[in-house]
């Protein structure tokens, strides 16, 4: 047992910090620090690209799909390295994290050819369509509908419903989205994985303001929307399967980096903290200290779970990796509130925008809802975990 | 990445959670718990026959090398039941202290028959002791499985001494314990003479570290028994004609369990990791273990005794020995606040 890394791969993490490091203080030291998602975005499909043409995009993918078939380790290291930089988050993080990924394990070679280089490249930006209105938490139940339309080689999918909580849509080039193909089935049975091309007129985009007073999410309304017979992933009716599929991969790679941002936070409130005297508060040393005692152990859960080799088994730290940022997430925006005291409650802005603090506050109580809730995250837990019965349904 | 255990070190997770499950019984221990809290018989089981009690003690000064992750893997499979032993003060607390800082005659002859098991030590932490050259006026109210004790390792913030039982100044009061398998006794010193340890301040950095590590460590398995004995439970007991494991308060409760737990796995380990590899983060990883793993482990034997009901509240039932352990690994070197507040200290600065 061993905490830290290798020798090549802290000489990895070098030649990471030093090419991110000389990008953001160069050509792109306007966009360094940014961390709502949805500023600049043109300036930052531009870093996607550059990455791209650098190689550094999606290091973990085949060489000869754009990648540097990076191993687990350096994929980590890279994340973490990107996020102590200050590059902002990235804006094609479904290409690559989500569809990228799901096309490599479950694609054919003529889709891994057409699409993973431009993603790869920064060129081709996605966005993600599972949850509708009446699919949140119960994602199976989705009502999009899609049908095969035409004749012979002209045959294309034919969609219609609404999606909702697209991420990004508004300013992505293909949606992943899954639709129910087979008419009257239920549940998880029936559904196609479909990739389309949001730019025709059958698909319409409208933001949805949040809490914050920004707009990251989108409705989408697809009416008649068309995308070519082989744009489905699978086979048609197991779309569910490759959803899950491509679920599993939003977890891993990112935890480490995305925690070098939740450190970026912790040590803004701790210098808030020590500015305006909240330091010397007890109460708050002692939220303080367990804020640091939570960031540390979600590093070495990571690591635990990073450092697993036997697959068969049930991990527990990946189990419960989700719940256990979310819940410290949001605690530490109450924390930062709690710090900063009424100067909080007020921005210097003329908009509704809002500093890190105060914004981390709100966008917080997202994390505990977004990618399966709090309580989705207990009943994964006590019965994948823990083996216990399956909650009965309602409508069966 | 290597955050996982080798092979050699799952070896010694079976090694000691089968010597525990088939001989640390909870029969066993409540004959322990009604005499002095050591159940002998599995305490020489333990030191001669098992061969692990030297673990984390250094082979040149007698124990069997290894470090602070063998020896929380132990404490673990140990914390898991119970097991009523004087683990604690005399292998982990005295034997690091005198190991650390003895010099090479203390070690020599003290050493082996604290790690034999045949001589039980105590250890006395006065943070306002009197010192008169060797002579030691002060004492500690608490110390753990100290009626059995014959040999003390005595400590202030900047001092280590040993002291015999039965020396000249010495009073020993065994106290009717909440947590039975681990009876304290008051230690009074007046005027005693300290055989001074050499090397004082790495002898109580070096308990007190792990002190820490093993405090935590035993939280965390007697959490995840607490975890296991109610999922275990919750399965087996009907209620409106269903599993009680299968209503979503109750399961959420566990999962909550879960969640707590394997942070608190994190945290022993990494604590571990950290001392036995000189890292800058022991300092406080070690403040961090000891806090979390012990609240984790009292809140899991809380919900035990709720998730089991009315018979969770029998003296019949084992809940109340996880949960009078917990209770006492809380407070046992420094509560949760004292060590956050360590850790405040090391993120934020002293107060002003």
């Amino acid at each position: 047992m061993k905490l830290g890394f290798s020798a090549a791969d802290e000489l990895f993490r070098q030649e990471c910090a030093e090419w991110l490091n000389a990008q953001m203080s160069d050509e792109f030291r306007d966009i360094k620090g940014i961390t709502k998602l949805t500023a600049s975005p043109e300036r930052r499909k531009e870093w996607e690209q550059h990455l791209g043409a650098h190689k550094w995009s999606c290091i973990g993918w085949p060489e000869k799909w754009g990648g540097r078939g990076a191993t687990l380790a350096q994929q980590v290291i890279f994340a973490e390295e990107y996020a102590r930089a200050g590059v902002p988050g990235r804006v094609n993080h479904i290409g690559i994290e989500l569809a990228g990924p799901t096309i490599l394990a479950f694609g054919t070679d003529e889709q891994k050819r057409r699409f993973l280089p431009d993603i790869a490249a920064g060129k081709t930006i996605f966005c993600q369509g599972f949850s509708e209105p009446n699919a949140g938490s119960d994602l199976a139940s989705v009502r999009t509908k899609g049908r095969l339309e035409g004749f012979g080689g002209n045959q294309e999918w034919v969609v219609n419903g609404q999606k909702i909580w697209t991420s990004l849509a508004h300013i992505s080039d293909w949606i992943l989205l899954i639709a129910r193909t087979e008419e009257g089935s239920k549940g998880p049975k029936g559904l196609t994985f479909l990739m389309m091309p949001i730019d025709q007129e059958g698909i319409e985009i409208r933001g949805i303001t949040q809490i914050n007073g920004d707009a990251e999410f989108n409705e989408t309304f697809l009416t008649d929307a068309r995308c070519p017979a082989d744009s489905l992933i699978g086979a048609i009716g197991e779309g569910w399967k490759i959803a899950m599929g491509l679920l599993a991969f939003e977890r891993g790679v990112s935890t480490l980096g995305q925690q070098m941002g939740f450190r970026n936070e912790l040590d803004e409130i701790i210098d808030a903290a020590k500015e305006n005297g909240a330091a010397n508060d007890p109460q708050i040393r002692q939220r303080i200290a367990r804020a640091e005692i939570g960031l540390r152990l979600m590093r070495y859960g990571a690591l635990r779970m990073l450092s697993q080799t036997d697959h068969s088994k049930i991990d527990g730290a990946a189990l419960t990796y989700k719940i256990q940022w979310a819940s410290w997430r949001r605690n530490l925006g109450e924390l930062a509130m709690e710090v900063l005291g009424q100067a909080g409650e007020v921005t210097n802005k003329a908009e509704y925008e809002w500093d890190t603090l105060p914004n981390l506050f709100l966008y917080s109580r997202a994390d505990t809802i977004y990618g399966g809730t709090n309580q989705i995250q207990r009943n994964l837990i006590a019965e994948r975990g823990l083996g216990l019965p399956r909650e009965p349904r309602g409508d069966k | 990445m290597e955050f996982a255990f080798t092979d050699e070190q799952r070896m010694i997770q079976e090694t000691a959670r089968a010597f525990f499950t088939e001989n640390a019984t909870s029969k066993r221990t409540r004959l322990a718990m009604a005499g002095d809290g050591i159940d002998r018989a599995l305490w020489t089981a333990f030191c001669q026959d098992l061969g692990l009690s030297g673990i984390g003690i250094a082979e040149n000064a007698g124990g069997a090398g290894l470090g602070l992750v063998e020896m929380a893997i132990i404490a673990e499979m140990a914390g898991a039941q119970v097991a009523a032993l004087p683990m604690l003060g005399s292998l982990v607390l005295s034997a690091q202290a005198i190991a650390a800082g003895g010099n090479s005659a203390q070690k020599r002859d003290l050493l082996p028959s604290i790690l034999s098991g045949a001589r039980i030590a105590g250890y006395v932490h006065d943070a306002e002791l009197r010192t008169d050259g060797e002579l030691l006026t002060g004492g500690c109210g608490f110390v753990a499985h100290g009626g059995s004790a014959s040999l003390f390792v005595v400590t202030c913030n900047d001092g280590a001494w040993i002291i015999r039982a039965d020396a000249p100044g010495v009073t020993v009061t065994p106290l009717t314990t909440m947590d039975q398998t681990r009876p304290y006794a008051r230690v009074l010193l007046s005027g005693a003479r300290g055989e001074p340890l050499a090397e004082a301040s790495a002898a109580i950095t070096a308990a007190h570290r792990a002190g820490f590590v093993a405090l935590a460590a035993e939280a965390l398995g007697g959490a995840q028994s607490c975890l296991d004995r109610t999922v275990a439970y919750s399965l087996q007991r009907v209620q409106f004609g269903r599993q009680i494991g299968s209503f979503q308060a109750y399961k959420h409760r566990l999962a909550d369990m879960m969640i707590e737990i394997e942070q608190a796995r994190s945290a022993v380990y990494w604590a571990a990791c950290a001392v036995d590899e000189g890292s800058d983060e022991a300092a406080l990883a070690v403040h961090a273990a000891k806090s979390f793993a012990a609240d984790t482990f009292f809140r899991c034997a809380g919900d035990m005794i709720q998730l089991h009901g009315g018979i969770g509240f029998t003296w019949e039932h084992d809940a109340h020995l996880f949960f009078k352990r917990a209770r006492a690994i809380q407070t046992a070197l420094g509560n949760g606040a004292w060590h956050r507040a360590q850790i405040a200290t090391m993120v934020l600065g002293a107060t002003v």
